[in-house]
């Protein structure tokens, strides 16, 4: 694989759950790709899809729920082919994961160190310990965290902390792709911003690429290079962070960047307040599944889906306001090239 | 000046005097004969300020910092250790049982978490109804129309649907909605507000913080409004106080708060705030460590150790909290400089 290939690149997926009111699509039929190197946010609210298309990039999906069509390709492979052996070194060596609470991810009786070592052991068995001890202290070094915290157990370790040991976990295997959902999101937020610099600085000097799942839109105008937005199980736009946040094209990321708080006094504008809620996904309204609370809804939107439209070089966007259809009366925008 | 004669003119609805929440640590028989002490979480650790009739008055800070106790100490759910609470003239911790109960009519909560407040088992009309039949039991032939009405009044329409639906069928910012019908059907004129949009996605959110700004005119209500995310109180307070391990750091209005802070802490807090705007980074970089211990909390001002214009003194002296413009007060001993 050369480096012009997306690290990873997600066709079509689809995850399935089967509920009481019948399956559900958690995330349904989303394509994008992962750019070596790159921090792509992926942005929504809760029950979007965004922590459930996290975990199938791991294949972490369990029953009730499976990943019913498409693929991920990981360095051009699809990972949903993967056998348990292969599957067991893709995690952790390739991809590795930090959630939300670093505390149900580290094991209580294992101090840091022992975590850390466990984990180069497990993926490769002929490392020389003392090899291993050198990349630990280099990591720490890197990450600020003071050798005498090696002998810690996570308890005793403060929430920035344990993220940092998560982090730690997936660079001392040299994995080349971190997902990271929610990983700030408990944490305090000049503690928040130190992980975030953190994030960066990572991803400069190891070349790693992080797929930062957030609800926290301000986060991702804050560290991401691309942006991708997540609404009811559908991706509905994808592009630069400067192009989302200047020229967001979809009405559903337009009124998402106008709700958001910010602290600039001088700031007078009023938020925007958008009408209704996300919808049950047992139930998807049909067509296009932000119909119902679009401003701009067209009589087709409640028809037909809309596809994924490349409406400006590297913007896409899934919306009708961008594309023609036989059935479409109205006009179809340009977006601003 | 006796305060009771003109307690519908008091220009503070609130008075919060020197505050003190010590919790003790459990620790076993042996350890603390060993220890031979006792230790406590400083909580809130003497804190005093005031909220004025009609305003929102906002409390934020980090985990830690003592902002949900100091709210729960304010509507008297929990005793002070020290310190006195005075609401609208009357001192909280000189009332029995029974004259609390009855002023706590005037008081009510809005918790973060509405399906935690809402009992799974109940209508929501029983549940918003419980706080009438509770305080004003001798109406109970107005508390029907009450109720209809102020289900309307929060936006829950039509009022007859809603009451009798269960909190698991409708959706987070409806809830989050009876919770606020809840607090206000018995017309209180003080609302403690704790996180009360924290858990509500973006999109439902500015809705929840637009009514929560219209019935504070409309019912006159006054809000102690409790937050660890100060865009959001942006929109909601006229007045701030920054807290740092049970200690105030900075109080004053918001707006001279949030463009000329007077605290280092609090200058780092604005400064780590995300801005969703990829032009306007942040370049600057943030001060290590996290919220110390409030078991053992730092010596002198809490926030030396963080503290990038730290100097020896500040390790051996706590700062009071000064005032250094009119209404804008900062517990620090260098905050002249940014004047």
């Amino acid at each position: 694989m050369n480096d012009t290939t997306p690290l990873v690149q997600i066709r079509d997926l689809t995850v399935t759950y089967k509920t009481r009111l019948g399956p559900t699509s958690a995330v349904d039929k989303v394509s994008f790709d992962i750019r070596r190197g790159e921090i792509l946010g992926l942005v929504g609210e809760s029950g979007c899809g965004k922590s459930t298309l996290g975990k199938a990039l791991l294949r972490m999906i369990t029953p009730p729920g499976r990943i019913s069509a498409g693929q991920i390709l990981f360095n051009g492979e699809d990972i949903l082919t993967f056998d348990e052996k292969r599957l067991r070194d893709y995690r952790g060596r390739q991809a590795s994961m930090i959630f939300q609470d670093p505390m149900t991810s580290l094991n209580p009786v294992q101090t840091v160190e022992q975590h850390l070592v466990e984990a180069v052991e497990v993926h490769e068995g002929q490392t020389q310990s003392a090899d291993i001890v050198r990349r630990i202290k280099t990591l720490m070094e890197r990450l600020g965290i003071m050798q005498s915290r090696l002998a810690s157990y996570p308890h005793q370790l403060s929430g920035g902390m344990r993220q940092r040991v998560m982090i730690s976990l997936g660079l001392v295997l040299n994995a080349g792709l971190i997902i990271a959902d929610e990983a700030t999101t408990s944490l305090d937020v000049i503690v928040e911003a130190k992980l975030v610099d953190q994030l960066r600085e990572i991803r400069d000097e190891y070349g790693v690429s992080i797929l930062a799942i957030t609800h926290n839109i301000a986060l991702v105008a804050e560290m991401a290079d691309r942006v991708a937005v997540m609404y009811a199980g559908n991706l509905v736009e994808l592009g630069e962070v400067n192009r989302i946040f200047d020229w967001p094209l979809h009405p559903y990321t337009q009124g998402l960047l106008a709700s958001v708080p910010t602290i600039e006094i001088h700031e007078r504008k009023e938020l925007f307040k958008m009408p209704g809620e996300p919808p049950n996904l047992a139930r998807p309204p049909a067509g296009c599944r932000f119909h119902p609370r679009c401003p701009a809804a067209m009589s087709i939107c409640s028809r037909h889906r809309p596809g994924l439209q490349e409406a400006a070089p590297g913007h896409w966007v899934h919306c009708w306001l961008y594309q023609d259809h036989p059935e479409k009366e109205e006009k179809t925008l340009k977006a601003a090239a | 000046m006796k305060t009771q004669l003109f307690s519908k003119e008091t220009e503070n609805l609130v008075e919060i005097q020197d505050l003190k929440k010590w919790f003790p640590v459990q620790k076993s028989f042996l350890d603390q004969l060993l220890a031979g002490r006792k230790d406590f979480v400083r909580a809130v650790d003497g804190v005093s300020f005031n909220i004025r009739r009609g305003e929102a008055f906002g409390l934020a800070g980090e985990s830690g910092s003592g902002k949900t106790t100091i709210g729960r100490l304010a509507i008297g759910l929990e005793t002070p250790t020290e310190g006195k609470v005075i609401f609208d003239g009357i001192d909280l911790g000189r009332q029995n049982e029974g004259e609390l109960r009855r002023l706590r009519r005037r008081m009510q909560v809005i918790f973060q978490d509405p399906m935690a407040s809402l009992n799974p088992r109940m209508t929501l009309g029983d549940s918003v109804v419980q706080g009438l039949k509770i305080h004003y039991p001798e109406a109970a032939e107005k508390h029907r129309d009450t109720l209809l009405e102020i289900f309307e009044r929060v936006g829950l329409t039509p009022a007859r649907y809603f009451i009798n639906k269960y909190p698991h069928q409708i959706s987070g910012g409806q809830r989050q909605r009876v919770v606020i019908a809840r607090a206000l059907i018995t017309r209180p004129e003080l609302v403690l507000a704790d996180e009360p949009i924290a858990m509500a996605d973006v999109s439902v959110r500015a809705l929840l913080l637009d009514l929560m700004v219209q019935l504070k005119q409309e019912f006159n209500l006054t809000y102690l409004f409790i937050t660890h995310d100060l865009a959001t109180a942006k929109y909601i307070c006229d007045r701030i106080g920054i807290l740092y391990l049970g200690r105030m750091a900075e109080i004053g209005d918001l707006k001279e708060v949030y463009s000329r802070p007077l605290h280092p802490y609090t200058q780092a807090l604005l400064t780590a705030v995300p801005v969703p705007d990829p032009h306007k980074r942040r370049t600057k970089s943030m001060p290590a460590g996290e919220i110390p211990n409030p078991i053992n909390p730092p010596s002198g001002c809490r926030f030396h150790p963080r503290c990038p214009i730290a100097q020896a003194v500040c390790a051996q002296q706590e700062p009071e909290l000064r005032e250094l413009r009119p209404g804008h007060q900062a517990a620090c001993h260098f905050a002249e400089q940014f004047l």
